[in-house]
């Protein structure tokens, strides 16, 4: 019949105000506003004793002020911001400056005399990459001979100027190695969880075993 | 009438106040101004409530949230926006006309804010009680018109123009059927004065003439530009209408009256068709006034919120075919029954006759509803299918 079809959806919004599970569709954060009953059913206890125990908090929860941090998980191989870079393996070759489409790695090298039977490791002077531009397609990742580069985990690297947002060498060294397992998902088989507080050694980072010495001299020609 | 001194808001008992301090003239001008200030930032006031109330309920509805962040449940947004209204800049467009440009967000917001004087709050709570407050109240909402052709002309804009001549072309045809919907309550009641109209409903009147109150709550949300009926603002097709070049403190004082229309709508609607003050004993007239007022911008938000807006076409198809009608249909029963029910000497009508005619009147309602939605929903009445090109199928046939 015509017109039905106005209080049917008469009925669909009252539905969506009346029921508590189709409240929200929308995720609040990183803080999530909570009411006296979520923060009691947080600290596994009634509301009444929760009451009790803090009532300083429960008021503050009853006049809709209170908020607790809850922040999505993440999948392990999310490509996010802050590059986990291990210096340790890095030879220098500058492949992902190669690579890079928007050409926002920069990087100047000079012979140090190590590990000669490789061939020469180049000592980095400058690594800098532009994350401002960075558009996350992990080329350079992907084009890393020796697993030097991962792509990080986090996303939250929000700036107030343009020229914090490209990282320098310092900064690859010193923020946490927590390497992002996209393209290099062995990582995930040696038990490593990027979105865990858990830290990835250069050692464990690599998609193959490291050779040792008398392999190598096996294996390549003797200088 | 015998007015008190004291605990009453009405024009009168404040100017006697005040006269025993000063002469009569200061008194006059005094107790007007004080009045018309607290009325004006009641106003102001519960409107920037309201907004806040619309976003969160609307939000509900829309299974999203609201403004929530400052404040308690984001209580505080209103302020925000105030503040930011009030520090952005105050753009005139270089070929507007710039009298008329100032001048309109005024006259839209006073012709919002002078509906108020006349309505009766409470038993002693009222500004002016005028004995032909529903004529005022139809002319003065029908000021708002000039108000909106005033802004879109004046900014120069094709969006503005278009906005505000729809705008003019809907509002100026609802005005019809809004003030026919006000004439089935006056013939009822026999006077005009909105303090007699609040004193003689027994029974609210939307249960004694349901017809009339539907068509007057379609035409009054056509007035005020909501939902399904904003031709005027269009967000998805005209910018924002009339206010496009608007910015700053003008264009807020444009949201206020937006915003405040339905305020003032509710309280109409509360005087007309909900008996105003009247409730049971123990609880204060103007409480049974808001909580009525708030019941009807509930209404208002849920079919705000539900359904989508109406082509300019149909909407002017709905005012003149539908409402037009049912407001001429609802005139025409109530007052054949006004004719055969009331008392022949002394006029009146008894709470036993006000339930016959709620009876009759459901009847000829439900009726009236049902052949218009059989008529309406006609196929011969939407858009004739377009006839197909000779030129469109060229090779179809004989390749």
């Amino acid at each position: 019949m015509y017109g039905v079809g106005l209080a049917k959806g008469l009925g669909v919004t009252m539905k969506n105000l009346i029921k508590p599970d189709r409240m929200f569709t929308v995720h609040q954060y990183p803080d999530r506003k909570i009411g006296l009953l979520g923060l009691a059913k947080m600290s596994n206890r009634n509301p009444v004793s929760y009451l009790l125990a803090q009532p300083k908090m429960a008021v503050k929860a009853l006049a809709g002020l209170a908020s607790v941090e809850d922040r999505m998980p993440q999948h392990s191989r999310f490509r996010g911001e802050e590059f986990s870079w291990y210096e340790e393996r890095c030879t220098g070759c500058a492949s992902c400056a190669k690579y890079c489409p928007l050409g926002i790695i920069r990087i100047v090298t000079h012979p140090s005399g190590q590990m000669m039977q490789e061939g020469d490791k180049y000592i980095l002077d400058v690594f800098d990459i532009d994350m401002g531009r960075c558009m996350f397609c992990g080329l350079c990742v992907e084009a890393c001979p020796y697993d030097a580069l991962h792509m990080g985990s986090g996303f939250e690297e929000g700036k107030y100027s343009r020229k914090d947002l490209v990282i320098d060498k310092q900064r690859l060294n010193e923020s946490p190695k927590r390497p992002s397992t996209w393209f290099r998902p062995q990582i995930e088989n040696k038990g490593f969880d990027p979105q865990s507080d858990s830290v990835l050694k250069w050692s464990e980072a690599g998609r193959h075993e490291k050779p040792d010495v008398a392999h190598q001299e096996e294996k390549w020609v003797k200088r | 009438m015998e007015i008190p001194l004291i605990g009453s808001l009405d024009f009168l008992s404040v100017q006697s106040l005040i006269s025993s301090f000063f002469p009569d003239w200061m008194a006059y001008l005094i107790a007007g101004v004080l009045l018309s200030f607290m009325v004006i930032n009641a106003m102001v006031i519960s409107t920037a409530l309201y907004t806040w109330f619309e976003r969160r309920v609307i939000g509900r509805f829309h299974s999203r949230l609201g403004p929530n962040r400052w404040g308690p449940f984001g209580l505080f947004q209103p302020l925000a926006d105030v503040v930011k209204l009030m520090t952005k800049e105050d753009t005139v467009p270089e070929s507007a006309d710039r009298m008329v440009f100032n001048v309109a967000p005024v006259i839209l917001l006073t012709s919002t804010l002078l509906v108020v004087s006349v309505i009766p709050f409470g038993d002693n709570t009222f500004l002016g009680r005028l004995n032909v407050g529903a004529i005022f109240i139809i002319g003065i909402t029908s000021v708002n018109t000039i108000a909106i052709l005033a802004a879109g002309w004046a900014s120069r804009n094709k969006y503005a123009m278009l906005g505000a001549m729809r705008g003019v072309a809907m509002l100026v045809s609802y005005e019809v059927p809004m003030a026919l919907g006000i004439t089935g309550v006056v013939l009822m009641v026999g006077s005009l004065s909105l303090y007699d109209i609040v004193l003689l409903q027994e029974i609210p009147f939307w249960i004694v003439q349901p017809m009339g109150f539907l068509v007057f709550m379609a035409a009054a949300s056509a007035e005020m530009s909501r939902t399904p009926f904003d031709q005027i603002e269009a967000e998805s097709e005209l910018g924002a209408g009339y206010h496009t070049e608007y910015s700053g403190m003008k264009f807020a004082i444009f949201q206020l009256a937006e915003f405040m229309a339905p305020v003032v709508t509710a309280i109409v609607a509360t005087v007309l068709f909900f008996g105003g003050d009247r409730g049971w004993d123990p609880v204060p007239g103007q409480i049974w006034f808001i909580s009525k007022v708030f019941l009807i911008i509930f209404l208002l938000l849920w079919v705000r919120a539900t359904w989508p807006r109406l082509r300019i076409d149909q909407i002017m198809a709905f005012a003149w075919k539908g409402l037009f009608l049912m407001s001429l249909i609802n005139i025409f029963a109530v007052s054949l029954e006004i004719i055969l029910l009331q008392d022949p000497v002394t006029g009146l009508l008894e709470p036993n006759d006000l339930w016959v005619m709620s009876a009759i009147n459901w009847v000829i309602t439900i009726a009236t509803i049902a052949c218009m939605v059989k008529i309406f929903g006609k196929r011969k009445w939407d858009r004739p299918m377009p006839k197909k090109s000779p030129l469109a199928n060229m090779y179809a046939e004989g390749d």
